[in-house]
């Protein structure tokens, strides 16, 4: 069994945003608040979808914007223009 | 194993004896004793006494801890570099084979810090 | 809102991966005056064998014009925050005054790393021969200059009001409990560019860094300190991205030839090792100097090295690679370790460019809370005895100079890894001359590169060579920069202390 993979986002308006888009579309997310930022474990593996950031936004989002409220991660990035994944065991 | 380097790799050690002005280092160690959190180091000349480490470097070293007062000397146990170790009080430390660099530790028997906690 | 609302986006030229394939791939050619030896000197002795430099691939593939335009961003927002720190006196509302001291460690120990990062990124992205791996350096260089800038920029605000913050790069030169960083990172960049990508980008960033920003900075949070909380997250958004090159240029050394196993891991057990000791003074930080906390050093190190290091080493072990040698060590000695080096600093206080203090009843109520096994067994009788002491006007100082470690540089603190009551000391012999080592970790690196370690410039042995200033404490204060009296010494009665209960008593005041 693959181990977790972690995202750690700042916890500013945009920063929630991205949260809630990834709770969504990832259903084994275990979301950890900490003061000022939250981190976010999954089994394995983890997506963020641009569409899905850009409908909790209301606005276009380039998915190179998540370096602005990124703290931490862990796993293997693979980026394009509609997703960010990280991975284990890729 | 040699360095891995581009060219010959070869410094002088920064801490060799000649570098101390006359002296040699020497650690300390009283075991038990963690209000000390770690072995004390001097610089000393290789001649000097070895009861007179004990009373003017040791001692000054350690006296601010209640235990020291009530070591009974003639129960210490010494280790110099990790062996054991029966030091001639009026030899030197080189006499005695402490080096350059050596770690003398010693064990007050009966005597474990504050409360026995080894503090 | 509405799933179904149409977003409507303009569309790129160039996808993501084109305009990354275009920045990184052709940029590199084969040299045709000069061998490609002699452009790239350092390319291959240091054993690694590379077939194809362009599997390399940043996977954020960031793109210069992206690079810029983001970097600008996260200047704009906190350049914003620090003016507002500064005009509402935010000094003030910290929970604190104890806990400026952590940023003293942080400006003098951990902004020149910064700065030493990014001569180490811009000195090895000019030695590696693919684009990809250039790139990232070059992008890698350019943000370490920026951290190193904003955290100067930042806590600068502090030191209108506070001591101990007035020359870090003076102090980091010189000072003992400094010499511990700058060694380890000098270490680093005297060795070759896979070697130090595999030290800083790796082992430092991707398994340990999360241990001194993450959980650091989210005390900084929770302590009123808005402007470190921004740097440290305006920092901590560039990390994601170095801890992701530090994974994929291990994945790439790995891939590109079994040979090359063996040697990087070596190097992650190197480099965990000297990682590890080095963060021992954060682990200090977190559980002694934050007045409200987030989480102890132990459940950190469960979070970040234990579970998340647990993953990831079990991700790389597909290629051989195994968990790194003494991280049993590291593990046992997460109940321990921040005691032992409080303790260090509070026998050595005198030499310090910052203050220590005993913790109050809430504090070492916390502390046996979160260390059940072995605070009140050992330590909690230590900070009362000392507190007796200090009650009576006899504060406890060392008098006497610590042994230090012949790698790490630390003061021989640390305890055997099966008995906390006994101090871990550990020897060799090279040429003829004694070494002594906290550790069997550091131990081993001695052993393997010993002509390396021969020259470490170890504090306490300076100072009786007479290279520090003079052979008394005032001349060698003087001599780090340390004021005597202000600077240094117990919080207890520091200037710290009375400008901080004046702020205090006249905000009691305004309140009636």
């Amino acid at each position: 069994m693959a181990g977790n993979v972690s995202i750690t986002l700042q916890n500013t308006d945009e920063g929630r945003a991205i949260i809630n888009a990834i709770s969504a579309d990832n259903a084994e997310a275990v979301v950890n608040v900490y003061p000022s930022m939250t981190k976010i474990d999954c089994p394995g593996r983890l997506i963020v979808n641009r569409e899905s950031i850009e409908s909790e936004m209301g606005r276009p989002f380039d998915l190179q914007e998540l370096q602005l409220s990124l703290v931490s991660l862990a796993g293997n990035v693979d980026e394009d223009d509609d997703k960010f994944v990280l991975e284990w065991n890729r | 194993m040699a360095v891995v380097s581009i060219s010959p790799y070869k410094l002088p050690a920064k801490d060799a004896l000649e570098n101390f002005h006359g002296n040699q280092l020497v650690y300390l160690h009283w075991e038990d004793h963690l209000m000390f959190c770690a072995p004390v180091a001097f610089p000393l000349p290789s001649g000097m006494v070895f009861d007179d480490l004990v009373q003017n470097v040791l001692g000054p070293a350690y006296q601010q801890h209640p235990d020291f007062s009530n070591i009974t000397w003639s129960d210490v146990k010494w280790t110099l570099d990790g062996k054991p170790f029966d030091p001639d009080p009026q030899a030197s430390l080189a006499d005695n084979g402490v080096g350059h660099k050596s770690l003398l530790s010693f064990v007050t028997p009966g005597l474990q810090g504050i409360g026995n906690k080894h503090f | 809102m509405n799933a179904e609302t149409k977003i409507e986006r303009k569309a790129k030229k160039l996808g993501l991966k084109e305009r990354y394939g275009h920045l990184t791939r052709g940029l590199g050619w084969e040299t045709s005056y000069q061998p490609m030896d002699k452009v790239f000197p350092f390319a291959s002795y240091e054993g690694i064998k590379i077939h194809d430099w362009d599997a390399f691939e940043d996977p954020f593939r960031l793109t210069m014009d992206a690079y810029w335009k983001y970097q600008a961003e996260k200047e704009r927002k906190l350049y914003a925050v620090i003016d507002s720190f500064a005009q509402n006196n935010g000094q003030m509302k910290i929970t604190d005054a104890r806990y400026v001291n952590a940023l003293k460690i942080f400006l003098t120990g951990v902004s020149p790393l910064e700065y030493m990062a990014h001569r180490g990124y811009a000195h090895v992205g000019r030695h590696f021969v693919g684009a990809g791996p250039r790139v990232a350096c070059q992008m890698q260089a350019i943000d370490e200059l920026r951290h190193a800038q904003t955290q100067m920029h930042t806590i600068s605000h502090y030191n209108k009001y506070f001591d101990g913050l007035h020359d870090p790069r003076h102090m980091f030169d010189r000072v003992w409990y400094l010499s511990v960083p700058k060694s380890f990172f000098e270490d680093a960049m005297t060795a070759g560019p896979f070697e130090f990508l595999t030290a800083i980008s790796f082992s430092f960033e991707y398994v340990l860094t999360n241990l001194l920003f993450v959980p650091f900075m989210s005390g900084a949070a929770y302590n009123g300190d808005m402007a470190t909380v921004t740097f440290g997250f305006s920092a901590q958004s560039d990390e994601s991205r170095h801890m992701t090159l530090g994974l994929e240029i291990i994945k790439f050394m790995l891939e590109q030839d079994a040979d090359n196993v063996p040697i990087v891991q070596r190097w992650i057990d190197k480099w965990f090792w000297r990682g590890y000791r080095l963060l021992s003074i954060v682990a200090m930080m977190m559980d002694y100097m934050l007045p409200k906390r987030v989480m102890s050093w132990a459940e950190a190190w469960g979070i970040y090295f234990e579970e998340a290091g647990g993953a990831l080493f079990e991700d790389l072990s597909r290629y051989g690679i195994t968990t790194p040698k003494y991280a049993d060590v590291a593990s046992k000695e997460k109940d321990r370790l921040t005691h032992e080096v409080w303790s260090t600093f509070y026998n050595y206080t005198r030499a310090a460019a910052f203050h220590t203090w005993i913790p109050n009843d809430d504090e070492l109520a916390w502390l046996s809370e979160k260390y059940p096994e072995t605070f009140d067994q050992l330590y909690r009788p230590r900070y009362e005895h000392w507190r007796s002491l200090q009650q009576k006007g006899e504060r406890f100082y060392n008098n006497s100079l610590p042994q230090l470690c012949n790698v790490c540089q630390i003061p021989m603190v640390f305890t055997e890894p099966d008995d906390p009551t006994k101090l871990c000391l550990r020897s060799t012999e090279f040429e003829g001359e004694k070494y002594h080592f906290c550790s069997d970790g550091c131990k081993d690196i001695f052993e393997f590169e010993p002509q390396k370690y021969v020259q470490s410039w170890l504090p306490v042995h300076q100072i009786f060579q007479g290279n520090c200033g003079g052979a008394t404490m005032p001349e060698v204060l003087d001599w780090y920069g340390i004021k005597n009296g202000s600077d240094n010494l117990d919080y207890e009665g520091s200037p710290d202390q009375t400008i901080w209960n004046d702020w205090t008593k006249s905000a009691q005041r305004a309140a009636g």
